[in-house]
């Protein structure tokens, strides 16, 4: 049945739902709603899970890596500076190899200090070696929490997996969305198979050793292993998920109106469906203009997003974060994938949105409109005032 | 699609009847969208909220600059929120005042449709605190929303939250927000 609700409530009800052994998580702006609602949840005793309200983010992920290696499913949540604080632990996190689920309503990082949305929290954590996947809407949060859990989990996989959502544009607006019922949610999900955990007493185990040179070179190569399976782990996830709930889930990208496109904008997160509106209208003028949505962020789905691209003449990558010194992350990921193919588009990169600043169908149309004239790999700020 | 602002100060429950009347057209079978100015939330501090109704999915996801409704629950930010901003000149100015939409265009310039009700009245008479559900009630008649299936879903919502003898307040506080606007509607110099 659809329901109107905000993200955070979303992300809360499919928690709700999976119903993990363990939640550790610490409030920060806008990611709170999600800890009170979880922690109402447990007070009334509607789930049963071991909710540790700790002091930091940085102790929210070790009590998860403490609860993950102990043999629990666990899940956070946490945003920005939270990330920021926690990003120590989620490198242990992935080095363990972990499957903690967590949402991130992604905030700009300080200085100077600002609670609105942008993608530094996400970027932060690019190379923390953890699955990282963008939702468009409350609706698509929702479906991606639940799906993240049998990625995660995979044991082939097993892995950290990250859930971002725009801070404010989907936690805090009331949307539609459609939950599944919580019994077809946790078939889904199904029974957590723990890993070698430490309350095994029976059969011992040790984590988290040192490893010297002699071993650490090949636990990150078999951790990079991990991350190469994401893929097809992901793809047959997404399939048995498009089939439960009827939704068009398909692939690691969503390409809207891409066949045939000249023109075309690559981008992350709830400014996508902005975007869609601006094709629309585009193509009720006859111009063949498309967009890339991406879904799966990391591991960065290369051969893929040549295939949809390599027959667009022009291709502007919008990143919602600085990269400080070089072009944005995403830009990056998308053309060095081209680097050795002969057919392939023009590209430019356009910065946006950052700490909240609004993008709007005008903005995204202005990119549209100047991506024949811009130098090729310009660096370009999308509603900034200079 | 309908684009809807709400001018209130912290506290009167602007971002509150912004969801409901979400809740209300998605009953009614439309995509809608409710969210507050995001910020700091501060008691009696100007605050903005948001609506988008439409009959396809709505897939925009920034702020609402040209609204077809805007709506006052404060009458002093009249001054200081410059409510007509950006406003569709075909769309709708609700007001809470006890002043007459001569004077309110005459303050404002605004040159479309003009609605005014004492929602504090109304509030005060219904017996409850806050004029935010009669403004509800208004904008639910400028939109033709059903009254009945509105009121319903109204009193599911606050069920939850408010024991049964304020609910029904509320529902009083509605319909009289509605008709108010709905005569003032009919009343209005073409």
């Amino acid at each position: 049945m659809k329901k109107t609700m905000t993200g955070h409530k979303a992300v809360a009800e499919a928690m709700r739902q999976i119903e993990p052994d363990v939640v550790a998580v610490y409030p920060i702006t806008p990611q709170s709603e999600i800890a009170e609602y979880y922690a109402q949840y447990v007070a009334d005793g509607i789930v049963h899970t071991e909710l540790v309200p700790v002091e930091s983010e940085h102790s929210a992920m070790s009590a998860c890596v403490g609860a993950a290696a102990a043999g629990a499913r666990v899940m956070t949540a946490t945003a920005s500076q939270g990330l920021a604080l926690l990003i120590e632990v989620l490198y242990i996190a992935a080095g363990l190899r972990l499957p903690i689920v967590m949402a991130l309503v992604n905030r700009a990082l300080s200085a100077p200090i600002n609670i609105h949305c942008d993608h530094a929290d996400a970027y932060l954590a690019r190379d923390a070696g953890a699955i990282q996947i963008f939702a468009e809407s409350a609706q698509e949060a929702y479906d991606y929490m639940i799906m993240a859990q049998r990625i995660a989990e995979n044991e082939r996989v097993r892995l950290p997996l990250i859930v971002n959502l725009d801070g404010f544009t989907l936690s805090h607006s009331v949307q539609v969305v459609e939950p599944l019922p919580d019994e077809e949610v946790k078939q889904f999900v199904g029974e957590f198979k723990p890993v070698y955990p430490l309350l095994d007493v029976e059969n011992p185990a040790t984590w988290g050793p040192f490893a010297m040179p002699d071993y650490y070179f090949e636990l990150k190569r078999a951790q990079q292993a991990g991350m190469e399976t994401v893929p097809e782990v992901f793809l047959k996830v997404q399939e048995e998920y498009a089939k439960l709930s009827g939704r068009p889930y398909k692939g690691f990208f969503e390409g809207y109106k891409l066949e045939d496109a000249e023109r075309a904008i690559v981008i992350m997160g709830s400014t996508a469906g902005t975007a869609k509106v601006v094709v629309d209208e585009l193509r009720k003028k006859g111009e063949k203009v498309g967009l890339l949505k991406v879904w799966l962020w990391r591991p960065f789905p290369k051969e893929e997003i040549v295939k949809a691209l390599s027959h667009v003449a022009k291709v502007a990558v919008l990143d919602r974060a600085l990269s400080f010194g070089n072009m944005g992350a995403l830009y990056l990921d998308v053309t060095s994938a081209f680097v050795h193919r002969e057919e392939r588009p023009t590209f430019v990169n356009y910065i946006y949105g950052l700490g909240g600043r609004d993008t709007t169908t005008e903005h995204i149309e202005q990119v549209f409109a100047e991506l024949d004239a811009a130098r090729p790999g310009e660096l370009r700020y999308l509603g900034l005032r200079e | 699609m309908k684009e809807i602002r709400w001018h209130g100060r912290g506290g009167q429950g602007a971002k509150t009847v912004s969801q409901i009347l979400a809740q209300i057209n998605l009953r009614e079978g439309k995509h809608v969208q409710s969210f507050p100015e995001y910020g700091p939330e501060r008691s009696g501090a100007p605050v903005r909220a948001y609506n988008r109704i439409s009959e396809e999915e709505i897939l925009i996801h920034s702020g609402v600059y040209h609204p077809d409704i805007s709506v006052v629950i404060d009458e002093t930010l009249l001054d200081s929120e410059n409510p007509t901003e950006g406003l569709n000149p075909q769309g709708t100015l609700l007001v809470n005042t006890k002043r007459s939409p001569d004077e309110i265009r005459k303050l404002t310039g605004f040159s479309g449709e003009i609605i005014c009700l004492d929602a504090h009245e109304i509030a005060k008479g219904a017996g409850i605190g806050f004029p935010n559900v009669p403004m509800l009630g208004a904008v639910a008649a400028v939109l033709g929303t059903d009254p009945k299936l509105a009121e319903e879903e109204l009193k599911a919502t606050l069920s939850g939250r408010l024991p049964p003898e304020v609910v029904d307040k509320n529902l009083v506080a509605f319909r009289e927000g509605y008709e108010a606007a709905k005569g003032a509607r009919t009343n209005a110099p073409a």
